[in-house]
């Protein structure tokens, strides 16, 4: 097993002659946390992007476990077992909440497509979802069309249909956004509590969040890493602050 | 016994009187109306639960026509040749829709829909130049041999036939929808993102989805073939393509019987209303315009949404409030 979960060595995007992500070498560990932070328009999610292949890396390589993931699809990158979540709610609204979990199991069945069996073919995998749902607490709306569900419970959701696919590797983008106290304290616990025998990278701009969870975070600043280590050596790295605050307050 | 299959039993047992009771309602008629509402159930599969707008469902319609009356022509009086000119016409209809759907499928929203109506008129063209199809003429007088030696020249048993062929291409297609298979169609087309990032392959449910639905388009065209013993370029062209839009819109798309609805309707307007001419376009017309207007669910899918309404002020107003006070206060921070 390669000692590292994800590694990017030299990875470039670039649209047109802008360079958002420019040779970026990065390194994930095995069942860490990572905390990927950095200004707007750093190019965070231009580099979630990259490692799920919604883009396509202009240079540089992608390694998953020591092997070149580079030119794999999206839905054979996912099938390796790197799931990612989306900045805005990725639910499917009109199928219900079970439903949702269900589609992601579904997919160790293998009968994806079978358009000639009846859908009750699928309620062997109806526990399993209800297990998961339990887990994050959303069983009481198992029959709720997950349109109907608030805003913090749609990302819980999202949480429960990615951990469904039992992923390795974990990328939350921004799994906090937009949520009011209680529901990132909630969110907060879910993630420590999946991330036992996971490693877990994320884009997250909630510091309280970056600080009590991530054991490594990487700085990102016009497409390049502009510092990493844990939460006291970056918070304390002038060019951080130069970064956040502006180079005149620094 | 759940709703479907209740109204479906319900229409079946309807239908099956309707050859007793010619001064009600023409079974020509009810056979129309039986290939149309087939041919935009196909067209519901891609539109309504896997989120794909084709143009391009006359040519499956169409080629399927032309294979299954070109074969009837010459094989006709073979025993076989009904199921065998009707198997390869569906065959056809599958292959025309690999190619076209193939192709399409690469691009998302309106160009998809764009390629898929630019791909059809090479199938229209096809028609009028190929010789076999006939060209302006089309194919008439194709004879509708027999089936398991009944003799499919009488109307009454072609009637019988129809309605069983009907119901196994309806209740298959309802299968479609409430299969493992139907559950990935209904997750690409709520959020494809998602779904690719769950480890399906997308494009490939799309493919299927889009042949499958070429293939009953091709199963209705190959009915209708037999039905009028005609086909013509009016089968494969851009008027029957977004005829089957119309139908399904104004039935609901996304429901099960709306399509049926929808084609009852547009075919009962054009029966009955065909004193007044080319008005009937105008008629119809105005019919889309104010579905569009007032009713976008469509007829059903308005019924069905009118009817979860009742039921959830029935019950989940202790519920709606709870989420309320949970509802996230955003920009809080």
């Amino acid at each position: 097993m390669a000692e590292h979960a994800l590694v990017t060595e030299g990875l470039t995007k670039a649209f047109g002659g802008f360079t958002a992500v420019r040779g970026v070498d990065f390194v994930v560990r095995r069942h860490a946390i990572h905390a990927l932070i950095g200004p707007n328009g750093a190019g965070k999610t231009t580099f979630f992007n990259l490692l799920t292949k919604v883009h396509t890396p202009t240079g540089g390589r992608i390694l998953y476990e020591g092997t070149d993931i580079t030119h794999e699809s999206s839905a054979a990158i996912a099938r390796r077992g790197i799931v990612r979540s989306f900045q805005i709610s990725a639910t499917f609204p009109h199928m219900s909440v079970r439903d949702n979990v269900r589609v992601a199991l579904q997919r160790r069945l293998g009968t994806q497509y079978w358009f000639w069996r009846s859908i009750r073919s699928l309620s062997v995998l109806d526990d399993r979802a209800m297990a998961l749902l339990t887990d994050v607490g959303l069983a009481d709306y198992a029959e709720t069309n997950a349109a109907d569900l608030s805003y913090g419970r749609k990302r819980t959701l999202e949480i429960a249909t990615t951990l469904a696919l039992d992923p390795p590797l974990l990328l939350l983008d921004e799994p906090t956004q937009g949520m009011a106290l209680d529901d990132v304290d909630r969110i907060k616990r879910l993630i420590r509590r999946i991330a036992v025998g996971r490693t877990i990278l994320m884009v997250e701009h909630n510091m309280s969040v970056v600080a009590d969870l991530c054991d490594t975070i990487t700085v990102l600043q016009r497409g390049e890493i502009l510092a990493e280590g844990s939460y006291e050596a970056v918070s304390a790295d002038p060019g951080v602050k130069a970064a956040y605050l502006g180079g005149g307050h620094a | 016994m759940s709703n479907t299959v209740k109204i479906f039993l319900v229409l079946i047992g309807l239908a099956l009187v309707v050859p007793f009771v010619p001064g009600l309602i023409y079974p020509v008629f009810v056979m129309k109306v039986m290939c149309y509402g087939l041919f935009a159930c196909a067209f519901n599969l891609l539109l309504g639960f896997t989120g794909l707008v084709s143009f391009a469902h006359a040519a499956f319609l169409g080629s399927a026509g032309y294979v299954t009356g070109a074969l009837m022509i010459r094989f006709g009086n073979h025993p076989l040749g009904m199921p065998a000119a009707f198997g390869a016409g569906v065959a056809a209809a599958a292959l025309v829709g690999f190619a076209i759907g193939g192709l399409a499928i690469r691009r998302r929203g309106i160009y998809f829909a764009m390629i898929t109506l630019a791909l059809s008129q090479i199938v229209y063209f096809l028609a009028v130049q190929i010789r076999w199809t006939g060209g302006e003429d089309g194919l008439q007088g194709i004879p509708r041999g027999s089936l398991f030696g009944l003799d499919l020249s009488s109307d009454t048993v072609m009637y019988y036939v129809t309605l069983a062929l009907f119901a196994a291409g309806f209740l298959f297609v309802d299968r479609v929808v409430h299969s493992p298979f139907g559950q990935i169609l209904q997750a690409v087309r709520d959020n494809e993102a998602r779904a690719t990032s769950l480890g399906y392959d997308t494009d490939r449910f799309k493919l299927l989805a889009f042949v499958i639905s070429a293939a009953i388009a091709g199963y209705a065209g190959a009915m209708k073939a037999l039905v009028f013993q005609l086909v013509s370029l009016n089968d494969v062209s851009l008027h029957t393509s977004t005829e089957v839009v119309l139908m399904t819109l104004l039935g609901g798309v996304g429901t099960i019987f709306g399509p049926l609805l929808g084609a009852g309707l547009v075919v009962g307007l054009q029966n009955y209303l065909a004193t007044i001419g080319d008005l009937v376009t105008v008629v119809i017309g105005l019919i889309f315009i104010v579905c569009v207007s007032f009713f976008r669910r469509g007829i059903v899918g308005e019924f069905l949404h009118l009817r979860r309404r009742r039921a959830e002020r029935g019950k989940t107003r202790p519920v709606l409030t709870a989420t309320r006070a949970e509802a996230p206060a955003v920009e809080a921070a």
